[in-house]
């Protein structure tokens, strides 16, 4: 199993690349229902977070589903299952690292689901789809 | 267009009023795509006849395009208003968030008309607009209000803070708008036309989804141009050492303006030149949003404070060629921290830097001279001094007399004021970027629409015709073209360094992909059409091809072309205004 990994932050320059290409994975411009964001740690001159799913492996996101509309995924993470989801917002409060956006128009969350589409329009080298249980990377 | 493509969209705001209203102007985009095309006719609906530049009805025009959102490098917002600086046209570009955050919060233009009797700052969250007392933050530097505005507004990572310092505010003429902190609304003083209307800051969000023709002919059209550009080696060089890279190849040629252009040629060259920056000082580089070069260099800039041992700050300054050039070489600064701390001064108060490093020249050599004395200056410039040129740059701005209120004006009418014309190195009241390559260069600047470099690139025309025969026509006509062509890209809001991936074909073609059809022909009228539009608002407000003055200094220091004769020139900007005025016909 693959999931994407952020790699090194600080290459970041903030071109919100990654962010158009999630997007455009439905085949949309616009940033409206990303799964990545990229802010700046205040002020640009501070450099970049980027922010994605970790792919948890035990996930908190899931754990306080009331609906069990998000199903783990193997190799971390999780699964929305958008008919499931009844648009509550328990998973957004529950991921630590704010991982989990918004899409207003369904009220239903957007999450990375780590097919790797934004990597390959990172110019940078900050993020990468890396195999899951290769034990020399530390998320 | 597509249909409820928010593009057409246009948010007016009353600043007088403290209304807004949006517009559906599918009429304008549809004909003139956004951006310059879409900015100018806006202008002339807005702009009445010969009003002051400090007109509460001087209206700031913000467009986007169709692109933005969509394509990378489509990064650019176009602002459009009546110049205080040359009490005309009034065009300046600026990428960092903006174009995305006012495209994104669903509009394709902004209007802003009026003025606030007390400051104020707007924000922008997609369909609501919001007045907010600015009086906390007016008279602070541009770095201090940006700060505050950051913690203060939400919208982090999607937004754009467009903000002022207080040359804006004190109505110095080339005052600048400085957004995400590094880049800049930079040229003809929309800094001042902010501070009269008592506008501090613009905060705009949005983040919006934007549809396409065929979702899958544009994942695959993007691909390719993105692809297209990360392949273009003229793009990697702009990555490496950003802008700065021609530093060393223009000095090399002679065509380096150093010393208020009492040569071309910089001695010290190597101790500004980009790889210098780079080794030295390079902190961090930034991109505009959707921008995959990231051209933006930020110099770290580690200084000791001088009241304590082992006490330092550091801060992140943005360099360009330009600043250089004119905070450099032009001022005879050689030693890169000197050039660092002065434009971290101008990027407080909020200046162009461009303007304000011509100015400067023009004051030392004017001293030099002896037609002003230490009466007016109230200190001493110098070559290469630049903590006298920082405390000049304050007093342009605080304005303690009557001698810094004129360099208040712009070197135009400082030197109508104290003489030196000759050496006065504006063009069209605008003062000239860095470039001593040739006629091609100077026909720009004087034709140019916004006496910028960036309207025709005649600094390229020199440098590729170097060494060969044309005439005065010829040159015309190939900037002619050029400037045209540059309304299409400077329409869609492309970033003028993309300008050889975005050629006619490609153009047409994600065109199509956003909703619009058009030709290779339509194409290319619409260019020559947007730049006689805006030539007619230059003629309105009394320009003239005629009265263009050539400072004599250009004429003395000997280009890459040899020395430059003021009848070729006169001859070509002939030519120029006959193509303009649709007397020669081109195929
Ligand atoms: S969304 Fe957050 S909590 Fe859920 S798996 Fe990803 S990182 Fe973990
Ligand atoms: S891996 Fe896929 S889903 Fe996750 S952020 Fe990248 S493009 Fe979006
Ligand atoms: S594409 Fe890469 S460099 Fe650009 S914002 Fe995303 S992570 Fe940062």
């Amino acid at each position: 199993m693959t999931r994407l990994q952020v790699i090194d932050t600080e290459r970041c320059v903030g071109c919100q690349l990654c962010m158009y290409a999630c997007q455009r994975r439905f085949g949309k411009g616009g940033i409206g229902s990303a799964a990545i964001f990229v802010r700046s740690r205040g002020g640009m001159g501070r450099g970049f977070r980027v922010v994605v799913c970790r792919a948890c492996s035990d996930p908190p996101c899931a754990a306080v589903c009331p609906v069990d509309a998000l199903r783990i995924r193997k190799g971390g993470g999780v699964i929305l299952q958008p008919n499931k989801c009844i648009g509550c917002g328990h998973c957004q409060e529950a991921c630590t690292i704010g991982a989990i956006f918004w899409d207003d128009r369904a009220n239903k969350p957007v999450i990375c689901v780590h097919c790797g589409y934004c990597a390959n329009f990172c110019p940078h080298g900050v993020i990468a789809l890396v195999k899951e249980g290769s034990k020399d990377v530390i998320k | 267009m597509l249909l409820n493509d928010p593009l057409a969209k246009v948010l007016y705001i009353d600043l007088s009023r403290r209304s807004f209203w949006i517009e559906y102007r599918q009429d304008l985009f549809e004909k003139y795509l956004g951006g310059v095309g879409v900015a100018s006719m806006l202008l002339k609906e807005e702009c009445p006849e010969g009003i002051d530049p400090f007109d509460p009805k001087n209206p700031i025009i913000f467009a986007v395009g169709p692109l933005v959102g969509l394509f990378p490098m489509a990064s650019k917002t176009v602002a459009m208003f009546k110049s205080p600086l040359t009490g005309n046209l009034g065009e300046s570009h600026a990428g960092g968030r903006s174009a995305a955050s006012i495209r994104l919060a669903g509009y394709g233009a902004i209007v802003i008309k009026g003025a606030s009797d007390i400051p104020i700052y707007l924000t922008i969250y997609n369909d609501k607009v919001r007045f907010h007392d600015g009086r906390a933050i007016w008279g602070t530097r541009s770095t201090v209000a940006g700060r505050a505005l950051r913690e203060k507004e939400p919208g982090s990572g999607i937004r754009c803070i467009m903000r002022i310092g207080v040359a804006g505010e004190r109505l110095v003429r080339y005052a600048c708008v400085i957004t995400e902190t590094f880049r800049h609304f930079g040229r003809l003083g929309l800094g001042a036309v902010f501070g009269s209307k008592k506008l501090k800051a613009i905060v705009i969000a949005g983040n919006n989804t934007l549809q396409v023709k065929k979702g899958k002919i544009y994942k695959e059209a993007y691909k390719e141009i993105f692809k297209r550009i990360l392949s273009l080696s003229a793009l990697k060089k702009y990555h490496d050492l950003g802008t700065p890279v021609n530093i060393l190849p223009l000095n090399k040629i002679k065509a380096l303006p150093t010393r208020n252009l009492k040569t071309a040629f910089f001695e010290e060259a190597e101790k500004i030149s980009g790889e210098h920056f780079a080794e030295n000082h390079l902190g961090r580089r930034l991109a505009c949003t959707h921008c995959p070069i990231a051209c933006i260099h930020l110099a770290a800039l580690r200084q000791p404070y001088k009241d304590e041992p082992y006490f330092y700050k550091t801060t992140f300054i943005s360099y360009d060629y330009e600043l250089i050039y004119a905070l450099g070489s032009m001022l005879g600064i050689s030693d890169s921290v000197g050039i660092l701390r002065l434009l971290d001064e101008i990027e407080i108060l909020g200046l162009d830097a461009i303007s304000t490093g011509v100015v400067l020249a023009w004051a030392t050599e004017a001293f030099e001279k002896g037609l002003i004395t230490e009466k007016e200056t109230e200190l001493r410039p110098k070559w290469g001094d630049y903590e006298s040129y920082i405390n000049m740059v304050r007093k342009i701005v605080t304005q303690p007399n009557d001698f810094y209120k004129t360099l208040a004006l712009g070197v135009d009418e400082a030197a109508k004021r104290y003489g030196g014309e000759e050496f006065a190195l504006a063009f069209g009241k605008n003062e000239m970027p860095g470039y001593h390559t040739g006629p091609g260069s100077y026909l720009g600047f004087l034709t140019g629409a916004r006496h910028s470099h960036l309207d025709s690139a005649g600094y390229s025309f020199d440098q590729k015709y170097l060494g060969k025969e044309f005439t005065s026509k010829d040159l015309a006509i190939a900037l002619f073209k050029e400037e045209s062509y540059r309304q299409i890209l400077c329409s869609l809001v492309i970033c003028l360094f993309a300008r050889s991936v975005y050629d006619c074909q490609t153009v047409l073609r994600l065109l199509d992909i956003a909703g619009f059809t058009m030709n290779e022909k339509t194409l290319r009228q619409l260019g020559e059409e947007i730049l006689k539009n805006k030539y007619q608002f230059k003629i309105q407000e009394g320009f003239s091809f005629k009265n263009l003055r050539i400072p004599k200094r250009i004429l003395e220091t000997i280009s890459p072309h040899g020395q430059l004769k003021e009848d070729f020139l006169r001859e070509a900007i002939n030519v120029y205004q006959q193509l303009l005025e649709g007397k020669i016909f081109l195929d």
